[in-house]
């Protein structure tokens, strides 16, 4: 088909995390800019699969850009050369005929390398479990419109919730920092009634299990938000850094 | 074996408040040594995980993501349904059941959809309590919508992800118990087989999917709440991970399949673009409020939608269906455009797609926005300019997505859609406490058959899952684990565990030893095409013999032909994808099999040869008005019917004329 | 220790001093420059010495003196550990990093601007502080304005200075609203006010101070 392209693609395989990894050159031909990233693997797979190689391994499950799964860098960039989306939604007439395409795993310590492409993001998960909840069993909840909360503050819990915990503000960062993650949460949290009773405790916890993990500390280079695929804004980061102080200096327990 | 449905007895309404108030109860010192194991972190499974843990139990929950927030109850959407009234519009319990009961053509049980909608109201106050960004008006209460196939407002919803916030709503309860050490979770594992000792559910085989490493766990009982098998069509809006292999153990472990052949294709997808496609992306249903769907009134028509002049378009659904036009039911949208496609009408480069258009809707805002804003005498691009802000405001993000993955813009161009595979209303037979024929082994959100008949409405998925997890198993499973107190956790060196997992050794060793030509795909792309072309849209006795042979073959030759590279011991993607596959290639039998004998046009399963003279779906309740379960035997199955009884609603032919 | 220990042990905490001194070697410039800027009066340094001479006298001043340099050097040692934990938390680098399509490289340079800048502190703390405050090399009748006039006549320190003081441009450039993000100053209506001010500074106060060496050297003040 006319339009279709020939790509060279040089693709980071490590066979698990012991092992030593290197950039490895593999050739596609005819593919179709209609295709996803993710598809022209699939290609990719198909062919090696077919040689006797074995495929490059990759997370990836939505293919909608909502899961957060996938985490390939690419050509130096977390999820590629498009803004504001994730590398399942990046598609093929990104790029042109004959380019060569340089893809690596998310680079972090609190990330270690699981095989080729896939790596443990865990760590994000142990944050969440440090704190990043409300309390509240089953069954103890009262009548959802009995606090109010004003909409302005409800679309800005919404609009740090709509983080999707992919890791690609700690890929992008020169620091690995997972700030941008934490202060999503976080703040979601400040910004509804029901999230103030623990507000203090919170910050507290989830900061100190993220140092825990061996992220780096935030330099506001501003390289996380401009990679977000949903776009979460810094000021989060900064509203945490607030909390985190009043958490320390001001609240009776801290 | 017979089926009881274990309906408590008394009136509809009260049955759940009884049911309550007298099932057995666990004592808080006995529930700490009771193990449970959850299978799946979806909205079911995490919700299930966190409630019974904050209960007392002890819990282990398995995803075989890297981590339980990816489940695919995160791409929803739409929103969710609850009988909260808060728009004073006259819902109610009743309206909401009602109306589910209807939405799924009379083929679900009563007494489960009666205390879903009872429950409905519980999710919502529960959510927010978590923390759950709802949208809100300004005044601060809660936001609603409306959805197709009801009357009232009544779905709550988070922009265009509220399954997304659900999820991590669920997530972050699940997260804290996992923190505090009530929950342990075990990601990147996969379930492979169920143990089944003296007749009860007693534990499970998994699959360490980093490591390789099969692990054996005990539980006084197993829940799997694994969502649904849409992936059978290779093509659908499943995330690419979703398979059916753990119902499917359950099954071939004695679990009967409710309805397997009831799955819901949805009609506003975007549609096909090539050989290399993996999977279909949804656009939401509340598109279909503001857009206008058509295809040209002559066949083949090449000429740019633009330059297709108004009278040689063919709203057909406007025309078909006057009252309901574009909003008529997902089953019926998506099959009046497979109708006009096959009969040559399509668009696109495929054929295989029609248009959905917002430029009337767009001119209709923009004339309202140049009245407001004292334009009188504006021009038509200007008012296009104004009402295109407006449809921005409403779906920007929608009309971006679909940018991104066509390359066309919707302001400008109609969008082309195509009806997809969606949801699965079939599942594991469940009784009314969500067990499955087999003791112990219980059966949650979409992986269970129970509550959506044979056609779900919109932003229902959510509140069964969540229902299913928050409210319901916290009570019933009380009623089984109260007389399994005396029950000391079993050995896992137990034969059967032994047995177990031997035989799911000798199956990765299989797939592994094959060395044949074929990748795992190949296979799969072959019966997803057998499997929509046959099981799909329409589907009659002709072809679905012929699938079932069909299926036969492929099976035949997956286990001669497949190629799976790399070993059992470490992180294989294509090892987990072949054993996800080779159980679809049994289901898709199973679901031809199950739609071959329901002769009879219902909610998603359209029979050619149940159809009135117009060409609508035919039901067939004197024959019919069952729910089908499967029992699997040795290469063949059974079935029994559990009959469906309307006591408090009215049967009627569902018409949308 | 107690209440303040977060500062030192989380990893906000260290970028919350980072902040904090950062801040006051801001305000700290602004006086520098001012009084170095009376060198411009061109009236033979008369006035420029009056204020060094109360700079170095003044009690208050010399206590300000010695918190000046311990911020300097908290700031200093807490920027290089800062780099040194955060290459730790990236132990396998990227064979391809795009770093300006997200970001500004000064941005993710600061290390490198401090180091530069660290640099240029010695040579001018030899040059001045040390020469006036520590030793005798000062002849009795020789000011801090004539010190000036010698150092600044050699072409090497004044490219060295310019140099030092691109440096400071830069990392000022992120510094000074990095530091305000850190604390927690960030608000939709007055970010963008203290960004400007932010700019602004990072371009007048490096220039003033880039115009002596050069003013001297070609002999525009005499």
């Amino acid at each position: 088909m006319s339009g279709n392209m020939n790509l060279t693609l040089k693709i980071w395989r490590q066979k698990n995390n012991k092992a030593k990894g290197e950039l490895v050159n593999y050739k596609v031909a005819d593919i179709s800019p209609d295709m996803s990233f993710l598809e022209m693997f699939d290609v990719l797979n198909e062919q090696l699969i077919t040689k006797g190689d074995e495929p490059v391994a990759f997370d990836h499950d939505c293919r909608e850009g909502i899961c957060g799964i996938c985490s390939m860098h690419i050509n130096g960039r977390p999820h590629g050369p498009k803004h504001g989306i994730t590398t399942c939604q990046l598609h093929m007439r990104s790029f042109k005929d004959g380019d060569t395409i340089v893809v690596e795993p998310w680079r972090a310590q609190a990330f270690p390398v699981i095989k080729d492409l896939a790596v443990d993001r865990s760590a994000f998960d142990r944050i969440i479990a440090a704190g990043g909840y409300v309390s509240v069993n089953t069954g103890n909840a009262q009548d959802g419109n009995t606090l109010p909360v004003p909409k302005t503050d409800a679309d800005m819990a919404f609009a740090a919730a709509a983080c999707i915990g992919c890791g690609a503000c700690v890929a992008a960062c020169k620091n690995a920092s997972a700030m941008l993650f934490v202060s999503a949460k976080v703040n979601q949290l400040a910004h509804l009634p029901q999230g103030q009773p623990e507000r203090m405790e919170r910050v507290r916890a989830m900061v100190a299990q993220m140092d825990k993990e061996g992220f780096g500390s935030c330099t506001n280079t501003g390289a996380c938000e401009a990679e977000c695929p949903k776009e979460i804004s810094l000021v989060n980061i900064a509203a945490m850094n607030r909390d985190y102080l009043r958490a320390n200096l001001l609240d009776s327990e801290g | 074996m017979s089926l009881n449905s274990n309906i408590p007895e008394g009136q509809l309404e009260e049955k759940w408040t009884k049911y309550k108030s007298t099932v057995p109860l666990v004592n808080p010192a006995n529930k700490r040594n009771l193990e449970i194991l959850v299978v799946g972190s979806g909205l079911a499974g995490a919700s299930a995980a966190a409630s019974l843990a904050e209960l007392g139990y002890k819990v282990k929950c398995f995803c075989y993501q890297d981590s339980p927030r990816r489940a695919h109850s995160i791409a929803a959407q739409g929103g969710i349904n609850a009988a909260k009234n808060y728009q004073n519009d006259g819902d109610s319990v009743y309206r909401l059941f009602y109306d589910t009961i209807k939405g799924g053509d009379y083929r679900a049980r009563e007494a489960n959809v009666y205390r879903l909608a009872e429950i409905s109201p519980n999710i919502i106050d529960q959510c927010v309590a978590q923390g759950v960004p709802f949208a809100r008006e300004y005044g601060g209460m809660l936001s609603n919508r409306s959805f197709g196939g009801t009357q009232v407002q009544r779905t709550f919803y988070a922009a265009g992800q509220t399954g997304q916030q659900l999820l991590l709503g669920a997530y972050s309860s699940l997260e804290r118990q996992v923190g505090m050490g009530t929950v342990q979770m075990l990601s990147r594992h996969e379930m492979l087989d169920v143990v089944v000792i003296d007749g009860k559910a007693r534990g499970i085989i998994a699959r360490d999917l980093v490591t390789g490493e099969l692990e054996r766990h005990f539980g006084h009982a197993v829940l799997l709440c694994t969502g649904g098998y849409g992936n059978v069509f290779f093509l659908s809006t499943n995330a690419m991970g979703c398979n059916t292999t753990a119902i499917w153990k359950a099954h071939k472990k004695g679990a009967y399949f409710g309805n397997p052949s009831f799955t819901q294709i949805h009609p506003t997808c975007i549609p096909v673009s090539g050989d290399h496609q993996s999977k279909l992306t949804l656009m939401s249903e509340s598109l279909r409020n503001d857009g206008r769907i058509w295809v040209p009134i002559k066949a083949g028509d090449t000429r740019h939608p633009s330059e297709i002049p108004e009278e040689e378009r063919d709203y057909y659904l406007e025309r078909r269906y006057p009252a309901f036009g574009n909003l008529v039911p997902r089953d019926v949208a998506s099959r009046a455009a497979k109708e006009r496609c096959d009969a040559g009408f399509g668009v696109g480069t495929s054929k295989m797609a029609v248009y959905l258009d917002f430029k009337f809707n767009m001119m209709r805002y923009g004339r309202v926005e140049a009245t407001k804003n004292g334009l009188t005498d504006a021009s038509d691009s200007t008012i296009l300019n104004l009402g295109r802000e407006v449809v921005k405001e409403k779906y920007g993000n929608l009309f971006d997505m679909y940018k991104q993955i066509t390359g066309e813009d919707p302001y400008e161009i109609p969008m082309r859609i195509y009806p997809a595979v969606h949801y699965t209303m079939g599942g594991l037979w469940v009784d009314y406490n969500l067990m499955t024929n087999v003791p112990g082994m219980y059966c949650l959100g979409e992986a269970n058959f129970s509550d959506h008949g044979a056609n779900r409405l919109g932003a229902s998925a959510l509140m069964q899952g969540l229902a299913d997890g928050y409210f319901v198993i916290p009570y019933t499973i009380g009623s089984y684990l109260s007389k399994e107190i005396a029950v000391k956790p079993i050995s896992t060196d137990h034969v059967a565990f032994v047995q177990a997992e031997k035989e799911v050794k000798e199956r990765i060793n299989k797939l592994l030893t094959i060395n044949g030509t074929k990748t795992v795909d190949h296979f799969h792309k072959k019966l997803g095409k057998v499997m929509w072309d046959k099981c799909g849209m329409a589907r009659n006795a002709k072809g679905l013999q012929e699938a079932i042979a069909e299926i036969k073959k492929i099976r035949d030759e997956f286990w001669k032909d497949l190629r799976v590279l790399g070993s059992a011991d470490e992180f294989n993607p294509e090892l987990e994808k072949a054993g996800r596959v080779a159980d679809f290639l049994e289901l898709g039998e199973l679901m031809c099999m199950d739609a071959l004998e329901r002769n009879e046009s219902c909610g998603g399963h359209f029979r050619e040869e149940s159809q009135t003279e117009e060409g609508e779906a035919l039901r067939d309740d004197e024959n019919y008005s069952y729910v089908a379960a499967w029992e699997f035997i040795e290469n063949n199955w059974k079935l029994y019917k559990e009959e469906l009884k309307f006591e408090n609603i009215k049967i009627a032919q569902r018409s949308y004329k | 220790m107690g209440v303040f220990s977060f500062l030192l042990k989380s990893s906000i905490g260290k970028k919350i001093i980072m902040g904090l001194t950062g801040l006051f070697l801001i305000i700290f410039l602004v006086v520098h420059c001012g009084v170095n800027a009376l060198i411009f009066m061109n009236d033979g340094g008369v006035l420029f010495n009056e204020a060094a001479e109360f700079m170095a006298t003044n009690i208050l001043i010399r206590t300000m003196e010695i918190v000046l340099f311990l911020g300097i050097l908290v700031h200093i040692f807490q920027g290089l550990y800062l780099v040194f934990e955060n290459k730790k938390a990236r132990p396998v680098s990227y064979a391809m990093t795009n770093g300006n399509a997200n970001s500004k490289w000064y941005s993710r340079s600061m290390g490198l601007l401090g180091t530069l800048l660290l640099i240029f502190l010695i040579i001018h703390l030899r040059h001045f502080w040390y020469v006036s405050r520590l030793t005798n090399e000062l002849n009795a009748n020789e000011t801090l304005f004539d010190e000036m006039k010698e150092v600044f006549s050699l072409l090497w320190v004044v490219m060295v200075y310019l140099l030092g003081m691109i440096s400071l441009s830069y990392h000022l450039m992120h510094g000074f609203q990095s530091a305000f993000q850190t604390l927690g100053w960030n608000h939709k209506k007055y970010t963008p006010i203290i960004s400007a001010i932010g700019f602004c500074y990072s371009i007048i106060i490096p220039l003033i101070f880039s115009i002596m060496p050069i003013a001297f050297y070609l002999g525009w003040i005499k």
